[in-house]
């Protein structure tokens, strides 16, 4: 029972559907080692924003400046939300006969989502109008924008493909198929309010106090 | 329309406007890849063989298919690397104290393609091949556990190569070695597109590979036959499933650091420029962080097949088994601490030179173990030198010797004077053929039998031995001399006629291997003409140990009939020991195996174009490209019925067939492996 | 780790409302982590390399408890596999970020 049936990270489907469980274990497991990976090349652009920020400032902007707490802090809850209600959603794929629920709390992590790549887009065009701080600035610019723009592009992606699993319930119903390509999702969601831990703690808090 | 692409461009005009040598060798090689293109469509036209290819392998999920075409893959291109190594020998003897035939410049591109293809697209995908044909069939699996994605991995790494083959005739490949330092590359210094060649050639298969890597790994954890335990697998699959951990985990740098490299060619970003807090220093530091690991990348596997080779052609279990693995993981883990030793001279305190050295310097120690175990392998066995066995014992001694230079150059203070010299080229070669190309090769020796059903021939194989061994010595002894004397690598001429004599050993060494090539080619072509002669229809010719050896030659698309079920390492050997090796089983039931699928050629086509467009500058056609191969993944989430079924009696009809064949067949001994008796059923014992 | 003593069968009906009170945990306990890191900074409780401690701690806790609650890894038995994957990832994200580290400010210092 609890101890035998969890088999993959994430939400497992267990008994509610015995046959999509014996089938996560290997997809989920896959996309578990992809998402290890990725973690890594988070890694190394982090470990590059860690020198570049520090050496590669080049006498233009400092982390400092491209501070905006307010926003930070905004964009931190719009994903942790995200990350909340897409556990809800995970919860009504497990537990709920219909489509209503699921769909219901995904379209609003889709929504969160969308507002937080919307306000990062905004951030980089304050950036780069207001504050003069394009990319081609300095060293430490371009590693800010490329691992800020990394995660961003991957939420987008997510946005993307919860697009695609949304037309697919649609399409399909709640078929074992789908039920796995939204169980990689949610993993892929959750992990990417991880990695922005990593950017507000070390892009935008600590770049505030140094 | 066309971006940056220009007439000037192709290599045939560029030879018309300027007939110098140089420029009409290059043309000679673009005609050479043009002219192999098109008979090869002349051919499948003459011969009808379209169809056939795009429903029977290009399109084919099969991961014996998938394997098989990636070796060719790494044949074509190891072609093409040994010719342009024989070119640069030649060119550097011809120019002692004097202008070679080749410009400068032509050299680099030589140097630059010789690596990156010899790294990228030879040794990768040949050992990618070799695991996706073998692994399944050790761990007694139907297929890896996402085949799908194992024939998008190898578009990927076959758009890349086929990016260097469109670079021969349009446009010039980089001149920045297979490292592509930034302290070079940047568009500062390198403008045009040579570059920009090498960074998506190196991207695309630095994406498959971490794709391959991710699905052998999974298949390892996921798709073992009941009764195999990790301790029960083979100890190819072991070397596998470390050089797969490392695929995964050591890929991301390098795609990081060749994007940052294009964003700051293409967009006027500041990684590694030397102006606005650029720091060149970290492409150094990111390209190794990849570079080292994909050393043991490349090496692990030979490791593995060496290891079955010992074992098989000693009749005896392989010594050590336990701490063969123990020391496979430590080599692994080892090799994620090392990457410093390769800019040892790049200004850092000797603090730090001293801690990655030592560190370099420990990885001899699992290295060491292993090859006690494997000496202890063939104590007391019964030895047979087949093709295979010579490249593995030749292996032992050349790679020692490699080794023992490599524990030289871990030493910060000797690698100050050596750095970058040709002594340091012959150290990695010394490491690089004996411990990947020969295991490659002894690896095909071993498996070409199981996977088209018929023998290589055995005199050529010797030959090419021979050949292979003396050019390598021949070739690379003497750079360690001229590094020692003082020749740095990558250089294209030299003016001290004391380097004469060396550079013409070296010569026919390259010559010599040039000769391996062409006898293993020629190897090829006679056993395909005795074939007959040469077949192994019941697949167990060289007494074989695990499981792949417990299926027909070659085995049926779904590979076994049922799944086998195992209780011990050497799970044929106990199997034919036990007389329970060739059975007909009564538990046969339908299986549903993947279903062709065009998304793999579509996304093959698609990188080409994406590759090609970005190199030049043409923004439609990138985005044509990324869109269509997108779309292609997009669509086929749309498709639900990927699989086909089939039915029991065609398995058991097939099984019924291979029993039959085997009760016709005489059992041969071990003394008649290498003969026509040889028709795959070993006499047990004997 | 579960919330009641191995071997007792927990009752099917309150699975969901233990999954739900999961989430719900994850999800305060991120929040709490997010505003004292927030209000540290911006009371200006944390300063130089001791912010980066602190602020590091915080980011750590975050990620463990969004690891345990959101993504299910724990320390059951059957779960081992995935913590192993990730640990292992710690340790090569660990040497490549610290030796990365190590030796770019190592060469900057001795610019
Ligand atoms: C088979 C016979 C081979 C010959 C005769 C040969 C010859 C050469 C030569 C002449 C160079 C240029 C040295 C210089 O910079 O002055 C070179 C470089 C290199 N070779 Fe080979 N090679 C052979 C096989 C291989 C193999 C099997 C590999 C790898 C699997 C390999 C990998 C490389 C690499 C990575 C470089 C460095 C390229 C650079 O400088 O960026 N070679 N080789
Ligand atoms: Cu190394």
């Amino acid at each position: 029972m609890s101890g035998a049936d969890t088999r993959h990270p994430g939400l497992n489907l267990g008994q509610t559907d015995a046959g999509g469980h014996d089938a996560a274990e290997e997809v989920v497991f896959g996309f578990w080692v992809f998402l290890m990976s990725d973690m890594v090349l988070f890694a190394i652009l982090f470990a590059t924003y860690a020198t570049m920020s520090t050496h590669g400032q080049a006498g233009g902007p400092a982390p400092l400046d491209l501070v905006d707490l307010g926003s930070a802090l905004a964009e931190t809850l719009l994903l942790l939300g995200s990350s909340f209600t897409f556990g809800m959603a995970s919860l009504a794929l497990k537990y709920r006969e219909g489509r209503t629920r699921l769909v219901a709390w995904l379209a609003l992590t889709f929504v969160l989502g969308a507002v937080f790549v919307g306000w990062e887009v905004h951030d980089v065009h304050v950036w780069i109008t207001q504050d003069d701080a394009p990319p081609q600035r300095s060293g430490f610019l371009s590693a800010h924008y490329l691992l800020t723009a990394t995660h961003g592009l991957h939420v987008a992606a997510g946005l993307l493909w919860m697009a695609v699993i949304a037309v697919q319930i649609g399409w399909f119903g709640l078929i074992r198929e789908v039920k796995l390509r939204l169980m990689r999702l949610a993993l892929f969601w959750h992990m990417l309010d991880i990695v922005w831990i990593g950017i507000f703690t070390f892009v935008f808090l600590y770049g505030a106090v140094r | 329309m066309l971006g940056a692409l220009d007439w000037q461009a192709i290599v045939f005009v560029r030879a018309w406007r300027d007939p110098s040598a140089s420029e009409l060798i290059g043309a000679a090689a673009g005609g050479l890849a043009v002219t192999g293109a098109l008979a090869a469509v002349v051919l499948l036209s003459v011969f009808r063989l379209w169809r056939p290819l795009w429903s029977g392998w290009l399109t084919s999920l099969d991961h014996k298919k998938i394997g098989i075409m990636y070796i060719v893959l790494s044949l074509v291109m190891l072609l093409r690397a040994v010719i342009e190594a024989a070119l640069m020998r030649l060119h550097q003897l011809v120019a002692v104290g004097q202008g070679g035939p080749l410009s400068p410049e032509h050299f680099a591109q030589l140097f630059s393609t010789h690596g990156t293809i010899m790294i990228f697209f030879m040794a990768m995908p040949l050992l990618t091949g070799i695991i996706n044909y073998v692994m399944p069939l050790q761990i007694g699996a139907r297929d890896v556990s996402f085949p799908l994605l194992n024939a998008i991995s190898l578009a990927l790494t076959a758009a890349g190569a086929a990016l260097v083959m469109v670079s021969l005739v349009i446009g010039r490949f980089s001149t920045g070695g297979w490292s592509g330092y930034a302290t070079y590359t940047e568009l500062a210094y390198s403008m045009g597109e040579g570059v920009d060649y090498w960074i998506w050639a190196v991207t695309l298969s630095s994406l498959g590979s971490t794709l391959s890597g991710l699905n052998f790994a999974v298949t390892i954890y996921k798709k073992r036959c009941p009764g195999m335990t990790l301790f029960r697998m083979p100890l190819f699959c072991w070397t596998t499933l470390c050089t797969s951990i490392l695929m995964i985990f050591a890929m991301a740098p390098l795609t990081a650091a060749t994007v940052m490299l294009a964003l700051d060619r293409y967009a006027g970003f500041h990684f590694f420029t030397n102006d606005a807090g650029g720091n060149m220093m970290n492409y150094a530091n990111l390209f190794w962080l990849f570079g080292h690991p994909e050393v043991y990348i490349l090496i692990l596997p030979a490791f593995g097949v060496y290891s079955e080779v010992f074992a098989t052609f000693s009749g005896k279990t392989l010594y050590g088994y336990r701490a063969l693995v123990f020391a496979t993981m430590c080599i692994a883990v080892l090799s994620f601490t090392v990457w410093l030793h390769h800019f040892f001279t790049m200004g850092q305190s000797a603090n730090i030179n001293a801690v990655f050295g030592i560190a370099t310097m420990t990885i001899g120690i699992p290295t060491g173990v292993k090859v006690y175990e494997w000496l202890m392998t063939m104590v007391r066995g019964r030895i047979r030198l087949t093709t295979p066995m010579l490249f593995a014992v030749t292996f032992l001694v050349t790679f020692v010797l490699g080794g023992l230079t490599g524990i030289l150059l871990a030493n910060p203070t000797i690698d100050f004077s050596v750095h970058n010299s040709l002594f340091l080229v012959a150290h990695f070669h010394n490491m690089l053929i004996p411990g990947l190309l020969f295991g490659m090769i002894a690896a095909v020796q071993v498996w070409f039998p199981k996977a088209f059903g018929f023998r290589l021939h055995e005199g050529w194989g010797v030959a090419g031995f021979v050949c292979w061994v003396a050019g390598f010595y021949l070739a690379f002894m003497p750079l360690y001399a001229l590094g020692l004397m003082g020749a740095m690598r990558r250089t294209s001429q030299w003016a001290r006629p004391e380097y004469g004599p060396w550079l013409a050993v070296a010569l026919l060494g390259a010559v010599l291997v040039l000769g391996g090539v062409f006898c293993l080619a020629m190897q090829l072509f006679v056993s395909i003409r005795r074939r007959k002669e040469l077949a192994v229809p019941v697949g167990d010719p060289w007494d074989g140990r695990t499981l792949e050896w417990a299926c027909p030659a070659p085995p049926p698309e779904w590979n076994f009939t049922v799944i086998p079920k195992v209780a011990s390492g050497d799970a044929f050997t106990v199997m034919k020991r036990e007389g329970r090796a060739y059975e007909m089983p009564d538990d046969i039931e339908d299986i549903e195996m993947p279903a062709n699928s065009a998304v793999a050629p579509v996304i093959c086509v698609a990188s080409v174009a994406t590759g090609f467009a970005v190199t030049w500058h043409i923004w439609w056609l990138a985005v044509l490209g990324l869109a269509a191969g997108w779309g292609a993944v997009i669509a086929r989430s749309f498709v639900l019925d990927t699989k086909r079924r089939i039915p029991a009696a065609t398995l058991r009809a097939s099984h019924a067939a291979w029993l039959d064949r085997l009760r016709r067949t005489v059992p041969v001994s071990r003394a008649g492996e290498t003969d026509p008796r040889n028709d795959g059923l070993a006499e047990h014992g004997a | 780790m579960t919330d009641r003593p191995e071997g007792i069968p927990e009752s099917e009906a309150d699975r969901p409302a233990r999954e739900f009170r999961r989430y719900v945990t994850g999800g305060v306990l991120s929040l709490a982590l997010t505003l004292a890191a927030f209000g540290a900074v911006a009371l200006r409780l944390v300063a130089g390399q001791g912010a980066l401690v602190v602020l590091g701690l915080l980011a750590l806790a975050q990620i463990v408890v969004q690891f345990r609650y959101f993504l299910h890894i724990d320390l059951q038995k059957s779960h081992r596999d995935d913590l192993q994957l990730i640990l292992f990832t710690a340790l090569i994200v660990g040497l490549m970020v610290g030796g990365t580290i190590w030796i770019l400010f190592d060469q900057h210092t001795r610019m």
